[in-house]
């Protein structure tokens, strides 16, 4: 229900964006109160779709005056709670601001809004020997004003860098409703790297209108492999003998033998059974080179203990790898009712012991857990399988879950990878950073947001309430 | 597949009150949702509105918050669930093998039962022409007799440029604006038609309503194409509409009814396959075995069982090549029922390539909903309008004059919005092309 004092905000908005794109109803609210993290939910209390970066502002404008907190909406799918409005307000979403603006190839940049699906982006370029590179599992309904908030990777992202490293300008509406350009489409502008400061910020500096991101050549050559293991320890290894032998594959992700059951029941690929890990390894490039890369690579592994190396046979059975891979998460559906995926990262070499410790904290929590992750990267996802219906085993889950970060942490790693501060693990923030980074960013963000209007709650612990209590094990899917 | 199905259920959910929509639905359904969102992009209403009220993801949250009973089923509730088109490209996107399917259509039609503001059930239209006229292909091909003879006498331009069509209701103007042009008459098809060469299979042909009334000529091309393919053909007379009319549009009880004519007037024992050749027709033949649950059940499954799509049939059984160069160059649309309720999308593609001479041409957005969907382009004519605007642009950026898409509903919805835009396009059926080929004969271009 509208709070009262509401009312008079959705009409203005209306005034502003016209009825159709203001949602003020209960019933229309209800699906805006939470996104990929369900565990914690608010119901903002009006959505509002900008159909321009002047919509936004003047959005903006109205929400100071009526000092009521807002925060930006892409795809909605956000698995630490990016998108969930705490405290209310006004939600703007910007899946009306879909527009591709420009593709330059030449110059090698396009510009884009944020609503843009970052597969829209490389479907557009098809044809032209271009694609945008951070491609993270959700791509396909993701948006690339929710990637930049989030810096999110992807795959390829081992070799290709993240969305930092693939936006070259962003056209943002700060808090008081100016509209500002960082960056833009020539390289290294001059004066303070804004744009590096922008991404990853999670919604919490500016309201992202406009992206400025960097095209990349399609490679001429691609040689894909798959690494059958007997253990997870030689698998592992061969991780780390493969990047320290000054190969960057384009790609380089671990599955273990408890995910490859259900993977195999949901694309039938033919992984051995008794597998206990295998490793998808991608480099790609000149074509020159390419196969004596992959000698090396099945060299190393071999060397490792491999069972097996071999290449995908033909462009199918990369897709098919591929597949099995990027929507791994999904068929854990067939494993278990529900599920909570981690996302932590350690030095790579640091691999073989985190998984023992995953393992060894399952087992004295009795969750099950299974693995998917970014190896190249150390970038861990472990999944907790449990049943949200159960609290015995949330508790469960919540204590193995904490146990796994904290050992990231004390491995020299940290709490996210790819996914994200959010809400979810905004109390990690003091196990990360002492009081001093944490008073440093946050005098960065006053800096921008200093009435912390803007996605409040969100990334920083603030002084007296440093996040949400959590009761759930978090997210259930992740990508 | 299903994990609801593998799983036991240990904890309890509470159960809705009957008079709840959702009270008769397997609340497991709902727990295979993760709220990842990887379906929204798939979705055409969403992908046009933006808004998640009008997503896959987000009409689940309604229907279970609703059966939850933490929200009431409020007009813009159902106005959400009523534009969804039904398409299944979400179930497709799912990596967790939702069935969306079985939430969205027992949800509508409970939803209609308990009526609120349940117009669709009750109002003329679905009254009259959708629920009495369209399911009997004798009183279509009466309703249209008029428009057939308008069209050879050419009155159908007069009757537009002197805004006549304006005179009626609008839904009924959408109606007539669909027809396309109908040529003769055709006969209806035999009883039964003989192999042509070795026999191979024997197989019954599913007909339609609306289908045999207009598309009669692509009957003929199917049973023609299935002779040269060696099977024999049996039309069973009594067979009926398969009831997704009813069904779709929230009232069950008809579409059981025909269902079960269905059932009695094909002799599944004496046939090696049910043959459909409209997309939408054959999701809900196949979807007989599990949409009630009565005595009659296992006589559905053991008929769902036997129905195959005429792609998917001669895909498997192995296509005779067809000779005739066919030399242009088309695009294919993949019909959602076809695509995504059927996952049936390489079998037409792989029966397209063994035309002579024919280049195909990739479709951007192929398997995004043109806006046909099935009565949708009638009962939601904004959205529909829309999509298949959407549509049509992605068919002109491939330069193909040809379109070629497997269901009736797309075939009208793609030919009626070239025709409104001036363009020159050949919508045809997978069969047609197969069929000109076979009999070395040219499109109508």
């Amino acid at each position: 229900m509208i709070s009262s004092a509401l009312l008079p905000i959705a009409d203005e908005l209306r005034r502003v964006v016209g009825g159709e794109n203001v949602l003020a109803a209960h019933s229309d609210l209800v699906v805006y109160e939470c996104d990929g993290f369900v565990i914690e939910k608010n119901c903002p209390d009006v959505v509002v779709f900008p159909r321009s970066t002047e919509d936004v502002a003047a959005i903006v404008k109205i929400c100071n005056r009526y000092d009521v907190p807002f925060l930006p909406r892409g795809a909605g799918t956000s698995l630490a709670g990016g998108c969930l409005p705490v405290g209310g307000g006004v939600m703007i979403v910007l899946t009306r601001m879909k527009q591709i603006l420009e593709i330059n190839l030449r110059d090698r940049y396009a510009i884009v809004q944020p609503g843009v699906v970052n597969l829209w982006l490389t479907n557009a370029l098809k044809g032209t020997g271009y694609h945008y590179a951070p491609d993270p599992s959700s791509q396909g309904a993701c948006t690339i004003g929710g990637n930049v908030a989030t810096n999110s990777g992807g795959p390829h992202t081992l070799k290709y860098g993240v969305t930092v490293n693939h936006t070259l300008g962003i056209e943002g509406v700060m808090t008081d409703g100016s509209i500002v350009e960082f960056g833009g489409p020539s390289e290294d502008s001059p004066g303070l790297d804004l744009t590096g400061t922008l991404v990853g910020s999670e919604g919490t500096l500016v309201v992202v209108t406009k992206v400025w991101v960097r095209l990349t050549r399609n490679p001429e050559g691609v040689r894909t492999m798959l690494g059958v293991f007997d253990s997870a320890d030689d698998a592992t290894n061969s991780i780390s003998a493969i990047i320290g032998a000054g190969i960057i594959p384009a790609a380089l992700e671990m599955m273990d033998q408890g995910i490859l059951v259900a993977v195999e029941a949901a694309f039938h690929f033919g992984f051995p059974p008794d597998a206990k890990a295998i490793l998808l390894i991608e480099v790609d490039g000149l074509e020159a080179g390419l196969d004596a890369q992959r000698d090396r690579i099945v060299e190393l592994c071999l060397q490792c203990g491999a069972r097996e190396v071999r290449q995908a046979r033909d462009a199918a059975e990369r897709l098919l790898l591929w597949k099995c891979r990027k929507q791994a998460f999904g068929a854990v559906g067939r494993l278990s009712p529900s599920y909570c995926t981690q996302d932590g990262v350690v030095p790579r070499t640091k691999l073989p012991y985190i998984l023992r410790r995953i393992g060894q904290i399952g087992e004295k929590h009795g969750v099950r857990i299974v693995n998917v992750f970014h190896a190249g990267d150390g970038n861990i996802h472990p999944i907790l399988l449990f049943d949200e219906r159960d609290p015995a085993q949330i508790e469960r889950v919540l204590e193995a879950s904490g146990e796994i970060l904290d050992e990231c942490i004390a491995c020299g790693g940290s709490v996210t990878g790819e996914h994200g501060i959010g809400v979810e693990k905004i109390s990690f923030m003091r196990k990360l950073f002492n009081d001093d980074d944490l008073a440093a960013m946050t005098r960065l963000r006053v800096a921008f947001n200093p009435d912390n209007r803007l996605s409040p709650a969100k990334m920083l612990p603030t002084a007296g309430a440093c996040g949400m209590e959590q009761k759930h094990p978090g997210r259930r899917a992740a990508l | 597949m299903k994990q609801s199905a593998e799983h036991p259920e240990p904890f309890e959910s509470a159960p809705a009150a009957a008079s709840n929509p959702g009270s008769g639905i397997d609340y497991r359904l709902f727990l295979d949702c993760v709220h990842c969102g990887l379906c929204t992009a798939a979705c055409p209403t969403y992908v046009e509105t933006g808004n998640e009220n009008d997503g896959p993801r987000g009409r689940i949250y309604l229907m279970r918050s609703v059966t939850d009973g933490r929200l009431e089923l409020t007009q813009e509730v159902r106005r959400h669930l009523e534009l969804c088109l039904d398409c299944r490209a979400c179930e497709t996107a799912c990596p967790s093998g939702v069935q969306y399917g079985k939430l969205i259509e027992p949800f509508r039609v409970a939803m209609e039962a308990t009526g609120g503001g349940g117009e669709k059930s009750h109002d003329w239209f679905h009254r009259w022409i959708l629920f009495r006229l369209f399911p009997y292909p004798e009183r279509m091909r009466a309703a249209i007799a008029p428009a057939r003879w308008a069209q050879f006498l050419r009155l159908e331009r007069l009757v537009e440029s002197l805004g006549l069509l304006n005179l009626l209701p609008p839904r009924l103007r959408q109606l007539v604006r669909m027809l396309p042009p109908l040529g003769k008459p055709e006969p209806a098809l035999p009883e039964f038609l003989p192999a042509i060469g070795p026999r191979r299979a024997r197989v019954a042909l599913f007909t339609g309503c609306v289908g045999d009334a207009i598309f009669r000529p692509t009957n003929w091309a199917t049973a023609r194409v299935l002779q040269q393919n060696g099977c024999d053909v049996i039309v069973p007379r009594n067979q009926a509409c398969c009831g997704a009319i009813h069904f779709h549009a929230g009232s069950s009880e008809p579409a059981r009814d025909f269902a079960d004519r269905n059932v009695n007037a094909f002799d599944c024992d004496d046939v090696d396959a049910i043959i459909v050749n409209v997309a939408g027709c054959g999701a809900m033949l196949k979807d007989y075995a599990h949409h009630w649950h009565d005595p009659r059940q296992d006589a559905r499954e053991k008929f769902a069982r036997k129905v195959k799509d005429i792609n998917e049939f001669l895909d498997q059984l192995g296509l005779i090549p067809p000779e005739g160069a066919i030399r242009l160059t088309a695009t294919y649309h993949d019909a959602c029922h076809l695509g995504h309720a059927q996952k049936l999308r390489e079998a037409p593609r792989r029966l397209l390539a063994k035309i002579p001479g024919l280049v195909l041409k990739d479709l951007p957005e192929t398997d995004l909903c043109c806006g046909a969907a099935g009565t949708y382009n009638l009962t939601e004519p904004e959205m529909s309008a829309r999509l298949s605007q959407r549509k049509l642009k992605n068919i002109l950026t491939t330069g193909a004059r040809v379109v070629i898409t497997a269901n009736a509903g797309c075939l009208l919805q793609i030919a009626r919005e070239a025709r409104c835009q001036g363009e020159k396009l050949w919508v045809a059926h997978t069969i047609d092309l197969l069929d000109l080929s076979y009999r070395r004969e040219q499109p109508p271009l």
